[in-house]
């Protein structure tokens, strides 16, 4: 059965598929990282981005994180690391000021951006395939994206996957 | 002595292995690219960078916090 889905050829190792479903600052760095090491590495390289996902495709990035309900997220504050109230998370402004650090800490660290990101996958040939469905259940049009994504549904999606070796869902 | 020298100091993953893909088009096959970097995480990723694409490690070392590698292009 599986032969029919793969044409009943071996599957290219080299081959890594991911769906993109989370679109803040924190979670966007998972599958541009994995996809552009990936792609240096010589894998054909798949990005489907779908639900808060889809915005990582948008000409203007404005990514923010949140504490709020995020027990795991400790910065690096006075030696120490420390978290934030759920209650000051909810605060106005907060959420803002916070996603403002956490770019400082990013580049003061030497970490690239998101922008750089994704400028490098482009360029490495990474595939983007954006979510039509959720394109349209959000109201998104393709002249705010960035060019040279493709527009797809979900069988796009797994089509690409029955030829992948790696599928990631992040 | 290697055909082109990347400075990746001050860079975080995954910017050492992107640079170093970048500048390995300009390397001719068979030449030597030498990687400083500070990113100790650079040291396993250079190893696995090579085995993947078939590109030869032929020495890394660290002083002073600055590692350094000497990868050759495959023919």
């Amino acid at each position: 059965m599986s032969d029919e889905t793969n044409g009943g050829g071996a599957i290219d190792p080299h081959t890594m598929s991911i769906i993109v479903t989370k679109g803040s600052l924190d979670w966007a760095y998972p599958p541009f990282i994995l996809s552009t090491t990936a792609a240096a590495m010589g894998l054909d390289v798949t990005m489907f981005f779908t639900f808060y996902g889809l915005p990582l495709l948008l000409k203007d990035l404005n990514l923010k994180v949140t504490s709020l309900g995020n027990t795991a997220m400790k910065m690096p504050m006075m030696g120490g690391h420390m978290g934030m109230p759920n209650i000051v998370s909810a605060i106005p402004g907060v959420d803002r000021m916070a996603s403002t650090m956490m770019k400082n800490l990013i580049k003061k660290k030497g970490v690239a951006s998101i922008d750089e990101l994704r400028e490098l996958a482009v360029e490495a040939d990474v595939r983007l395939i954006a979510c039509q469905m959720t394109m349209d259940l959000f109201e998104y049009e393709l002249e705010d994206m960035i060019d040279g994504i493709e527009i797809g549904g979900a069988a796009t999606y797994i089509e690409v996957a029955t030829q992948s070796h790696i599928n990631l869902f992040i | 002595m290697a055909d082109q020298v990347l400075d990746a100091k001050g860079l975080n993953c995954p910017l050492p292995i992107l640079r170093a893909k970048k500048a390995l088009k300009d390397v001719p096959a068979g030449g030597t690219l030498e990687i400083l970097a500070t990113d100790p995480g650079a040291v396993a990723d250079f190893q696995a960078f090579c085995r993947t694409t078939g590109n030869d490690l032929v020495e890394h070392s660290e002083e002073g916090g600055i590692y350094k590698f000497l990868l050759r292009k495959k023919a």
